[in-house]
């Protein structure tokens, strides 16, 4: 501890790079987003301060509450699918026997390929005259005539970006799953076969309690993603039928670039930010109390 | 470890307690599973082999009746080329993976090591990206962008995935580098070595999965990251594989979508990252774990 002088200055020496960088790519326009949303800005006309105008704005601005309601309609349609998905798939896989390791590993392939590229590929399995789901469908003989899956109805669009989200996130889940119930220590388990419970009364009283750190971590998780969700409804409805299903980030992103309402789109953002904030915050909570 | 392994003995034996049927219903299980899960994508490979003219056809085949590379050929020359998409997303990749390295293996050392005054602070401050989602930054950081020239510049979208990239970085290696045991330090430090040293003789090579772990997230990230380069690209010369895919998806859709062509891009999209997954899958679950445990 005798250099500790010396030790403090090279340890700032290493820091320096990282904290300029985050000050300069993160920090200052998490500042100027806040100051943009306190104008009236179209890149045209120089910013005209008004305040916080741009929120009032936004709860009396229509398509604002359709954006969000759509967002939280899909999050509260995909969440409990990638949960319960998630978590049966990983009670099939946890065991390391060759043929669960093998499923584990399939079932994560869709993770690690880009959401844009997933979405563009279910686009064409959804769509009408050319994509493979109706096809299988028909010849199946649950409908007779092709479906219109997307940007027709917001419903029915919903579903099935849900589902292509699901082929492609729950693999996520599973994995988290996965190393949570292969933690739990096997005295436990082997107690509760010796009391002669049966599989899934093992899985309701033993496994579920002691991963329920793990379920709480991926709910809010996979909650915060559907909340930011974008890719795959610019890619496959592009916001159609009449933005019914331009989620919040696709309305921040409508109203900064396309329209150049910059300091509305900021404001919007804001409020995105506040409102993750807010799950995370939750998260941090709930995982504290739950480890202590 | 031990945990593993002894899940990896009792397993078997449970398993053959019960009786056999369970065992069919469960591999059946897997099975039904793996082939939902490969579909899509297998689907997509077999249409991007398919002629033009069966590629268009209404209703689609399941398999390709001839085989065909013409949907390779015309993605290769459409507009730009497919090379030139292909070594813009990979020198955003590869400038990403740098950038990374570059700040957060010094910065991990120096909050693992080093006396830093208000170092808590300091840590969340570095982390904040965590809490703001870089969704809601880009309107601020596009007119940064613009001013200083890094719109439509593979540099300029690298530091964009690399600022959404560090925290989960800097958290990886600063645990890896806390993990390092004190001796080896101290035996280096009594032989005389600097702290830079010290980190490119001791810290580095023993912490090589954590840093392995780190790349890799960064190629994903970038390589697959959509909004930000469809901010801050406006230029086609410009674009990412992913991001001339989706224009080639709306901008053929007058004349009809290039369907095979589309199918073709997805599969050369698709086919790095799987390999990288099946390669480094070990790094990728426990990174995965470590990053979602924070």
């Amino acid at each position: 501890m005798h250099r500790s002088r010396r030790d403090r200055f090279i340890g700032i020496a290493y820091l320096t790079p990282a904290l300029v960088f985050v000050l300069a790519f993160t920090a200052y326009p998490l500042g100027r987003m806040i100051w943009i949303s306190l104008n009236n800005w179209s890149l045209i006309t120089p910013p005209r301060y008004v305040g916080l105008a741009n929120y009032q704005r936004a709860f009396s601005d229509h398509q604002f509450w359709v954006s969000l309601i759509f967002t939280l309609k899909y999050t509260a349609l995909i969440t409990p699918a990638l949960i319960v998905g998630g978590y049966l798939l990983a009670l099939l896989t946890a065991p390391n026997l060759r043929l669960r390791r093998y499923t584990r590993t399939v079932v994560f392939i869709p993770v690690v390929i880009g959401l844009g590229v997933s979405s563009l590929l279910w686009y064409w399995l959804f769509s009408t005259d050319f994509g493979l789901v109706n096809r299988i469908l028909m010849d199946l003989g649950l409908i007779h005539e092709p479906v219109l899956w997307l940007g027709v109805d917001a419903d029915r669009s919903n579903l099935a970006i849900s589902i292509s989200v699901i082929w492609k996130v729950i693999g996520f889940g599973m994995v988290l799953f996965v190393g949570a119930i292969q933690a739990i220590p096997t005295e436990i388990t082997e107690a509760s076969m010796v009391d002669g419970a049966s599989y899934w009364q093992r899985v309701l009283r033993v496994t579920l309690p002691l991963t329920l750190r793990t379920i709480l971590l991926v709910t809010l998780v996979s909650v915060i993603g559907s909340l930011l969700a974008f890719d795959q409804f610019y890619i496959m409805t592009a916001g159609q039928p009449q933005n019914e299903t331009a989620t919040s980030v696709f309305y921040v992103y409508l109203n900064s670039f396309p329209y150049l309402k910059l300091g509305y789109g900021a404001a919007l953002s804001t409020i995105l930010a506040v409102t993750i904030l807010a799950v995370t915050v939750l998260q941090l909570l709930l995982t504290r109390r739950s480890h202590s | 470890m031990t945990a593993t392994l002894e899940v990896l003995r009792t397993q078997p034996r449970s398993r053959r307690i019960r009786i056999g049927r369970s065992g069919y219903l469960i591999a059946a299980l897997c099975l039904v599973i793996c082939t939902v899960m490969l579909l899509p994508l297998v689907l997509s490979v077999l249409a991007s082999l398919k002629p033009p003219a069966e590629a268009a056809a209404t209703p689609p085949t399941y398999f390709p009746h001839a085989l065909s590379v013409e949907s390779y050929q015309r993605l290769w020359d459409y507009q730009a080329g497919l090379p030139r998409y292909l070594a813009n997303s990979l020198c955003t990749a590869l400038l990403t993976i740098g950038l990374t390295l570059v700040l957060t293996v010094p910065a991990g050392y120096a909050l693992a090591r080093f006396p830093i005054p208000a170092k808590e602070a300091v840590f969340v401050l570095l982390l904040l990206a965590l809490i703001v989602p870089y969704q809601a930054l880009l309107t601020p950081m596009f007119l940064m962008f613009a001013r200083i020239g890094l719109t439509n510049s593979l540099l300029g979208l690298a530091i964009l995935h690399t600022a959404v990239q560090l925290p989960f970085s800097l958290y990886i290696l600063r645990n890896s580098f806390s993990a390092v045991p004190q001796e080896l330090e101290e035996a280096a430090i009594v032989d005389g070595a600097s702290s830079w040293q010290v980190l490119v003789r001791i810290f580095i090579p023993s912490t090589v999965p954590a840093i392995v772990t780190v790349a890799l997230f960064a190629f994903i990230t970038s390589w697959n990251e959509f909004l930000g380069a469809l901010v801050m690209m406006s230029k086609s010369s410009s674009f990412t594989l992913p991001l001339i895919l989706a224009s080639a998806r709306t901008e053929t859709s007058l004349g009809g979508t290039d369907w095979g062509m589309l199918q073709a891009g997805i599969t050369i999209s698709i086919i790095p990252c799987v390999l990288v997954y099946l390669l480094l899958q070990r790094y990728y679950v426990s990174g995965l774990m470590s990053g979602a445990v924070k």
